[in-house]
């Protein structure tokens, strides 16, 4: 026991420093694209401040698609598109590509719900008052939505870091690939259970700093 | 000042909300626009600063129509028109004061001055120590209040406001609409509001239109509307005095007077008739007393 602990202990701490920066830059290129994509889906819809059917159509599809592939076919079906933009296809910087690309529809739809709660009312009256549509979602929309759009980034994250896991088992490394590699196909149960406890420490980690951020931001 | 000319709002769903409206604003003048529910009357003052699209008909604004105009020019109007809401829509995120300096923000008024006006309006509507606080931490009445400084913050010269004090109860109420008067009296900024309570009308307004059905049914100056006969909006200016049971030879009738009213009066009284019930208030520019009176069959005030 001793012996194995010296021996899988920094593996362990590679593994997660694997697994922060898979999520973490996954999340850094969903957070903008996310938003984006969401500010359209609203503002493309009935009523929106750019309406157009067929705008909000083909983004709907192309979001509903994204969200429909289950995310192990994506990891696969993506190799070429990963192959061109970072240069590999194994290892933490090749599954960021498709984490990004399976995350980024989901926290669209996230940006998207968020938003639309922001009453019209609020809208209106920074019409009235002159604003620009960049205006309307700069000074309105966002700000506004930012405690709800906290706990989106919350929730995205740690759907994140569950991918991730995934991604580890075709070779992209961090907690998930320690895992499978130590614990299942090595039958080192400890490695399973420690690999979970870190997960869990993450999550809840998270969970309650996200928390406490969109509370800091809640003036309503 | 504001000319609105043959005003039409269809709805998609076909519902005719707006069916020919005509009304003017004049420089100066707080104009009431009074009627049921579902008569027409947000669509109305929504139309005036497009945040809802007429159907057809003008809008004029010191000569220049606002049904025509896109873009830069729209936003440079709106910035001309200020306007005031029911549920107040103040941004929660923001404080009062940054939330009056929205408009400056987008006018692209540097922060600093952004900051000297925000704190000025907010003592002209008397919350110069509030200007910290978040929407949450106010009052209904005072929110109605850093609305009302934030629909000032771009120096309108016309002022919308839907229904401003439904919301709240009738002291503040009475609060907001002596704030509307003296604004109105000291920076000679013109009002549109729309109200369901003639109350209002009574309390703040200069001239009232009654609108039914999406029309312009009625209007004038209220002095001059309280003396018209048979006028449904006297009849809710002035509500009943009550009835009072009389004898056969008696002869009740509740009466209408205006500056006059003593005289009138007396000399009815020297006639034999009694005043049951009587009170006199000012309705716009005018003093208006009305009185119960019971005469004996052959007089008559
Ligand atoms: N966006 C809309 N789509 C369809 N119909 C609408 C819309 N907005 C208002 N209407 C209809 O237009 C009519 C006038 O509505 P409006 O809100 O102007 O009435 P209002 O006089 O302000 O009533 P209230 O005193 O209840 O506020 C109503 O029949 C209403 O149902
Ligand atoms: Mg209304």
């Amino acid at each position: 026991m001793n012996d194995g602990w010296s021996e899988w202990a920094p593996l362990l701490w590679t593994a997660t420093r694997e697994t922060l920066v898979m999520v973490g830059v996954a999340m850094l290129v969903t957070i903008p694209f996310g938003l984006l994509l969401g500010v359209l889906l609203l503002l493309t819809d009935r009523g929106g401040q750019l309406e157009s059917r067929v705008a909000n159509r083909v983004l709907g599809a192309i979001v509903n698609v994204g969200r429909s592939v289950p995310f192990i076919i994506l990891l696969v079906a993506v190799i070429p598109l990963t192959r061109a933009l970072v240069g590999t296809t194994i290892g933490t910087t090749a599954a960021i590509v498709p984490l990004a690309l399976a995350t980024i529809p989901f926290f669209a739809r996230i940006v998207e719900t968020a938003l639309r709660e922001v009453p019209n009312g609020l809208v209106e009256a920074a019409l009235a008052s002159g604003a620009r549509r960049r205006e309307v979602v700069s000074k309105v929309l966002v700000p506004e939505a930012l405690p709800s759009l906290v706990s989106g980034v919350t929730i995205t994250t740690i759907g994140v870091i569950g991918y991730s896991a995934m991604a580890g088992a075709v070779g992209g490394g961090g907690l998930g690939d320690v895992a499978i590699r130590y614990g299942y196909q090595r039958y080192e149960t400890e490695v399973t259970i420690a690999t979970v406890v870190v997960l869990v420490l993450l999550v809840q980690l998270l969970q309650f700093a996200g928390d406490r951020v969109s509370r800091r931001l809640s003036h309503s | 000042m504001l000319e609105i000319s043959g005003l039409r709002k269809v709805f998609p769903n076909g519902v005719v909300a707006l069916d020919g409206v005509d009304l003017s604003v004049p420089a100066g003048e707080i104009v009431g626009v009074i009627g049921r529910s579902g008569t027409g009357k947000s669509t109305l003052i929504r139309c005036v600063n497009r945040l809802e699209e007429p159907t057809a008909g003008t809008i004029t604004l010191d000569g220049a129509d606002i049904t025509r105009m896109g873009g830069a020019e729209l936003r440079a109007t709106r910035r001309r028109i200020g306007m005031i809401f029911q549920q107040f829509n103040l941004l929660t995120s923001r404080t009062a004061a940054e939330n009056v300096a929205l408009p400056l923000e987008i006018a692209g008024v540097g922060r600093a001055e952004r900051g000297r006006r925000a704190h000025e309006l907010l003592e002209l509507v008397g919350l110069g120590d509030r200007g910290g606080s978040y929407p949450s931490q106010l009052s209904g009445g005072q929110k109605q209040r850093v609305g009302i400084a934030r629909a000032l913050a771009s120096e309108p010269s016309l002022l919308l406001s839907d229904e401003a004090t439904s919301a709240l109860d009738a002291e503040t109420t009475t609060s907001v609409l002596d704030l509307l008067r003296r604004i109105n009296a000291e920076l000679g900024l013109t009002v549109l509001l729309i109200t369901h309570e003639m109350d209002v009308v009574r309390a703040a307004c200069d001239r009232v239109a009654l609108l039914d059905a999406g029309r312009v049914v009625e209007e004038g100056p209220l002095g001059e509307v309280v003396a018209r006969p048979g006028s449904r909006l006297a009849s809710g200016l002035l509500p009943s005095l009550g009835r009072v049971e009389v004898g056969g030879h008696e002869h009740a009738e509740e009466v209408v007077l205006f500056e006059d009213a003593e005289e009138r009066l007396a000399a009815a009284i020297a006639d034999g008739a009694r005043i049951e019930a009587r009170s006199t208030e000012r309705i716009g520019e005018r003093r208006v007393t009305r009185a119960l009176v019971v005469t004996p069959k052959e007089v008559a005030v």
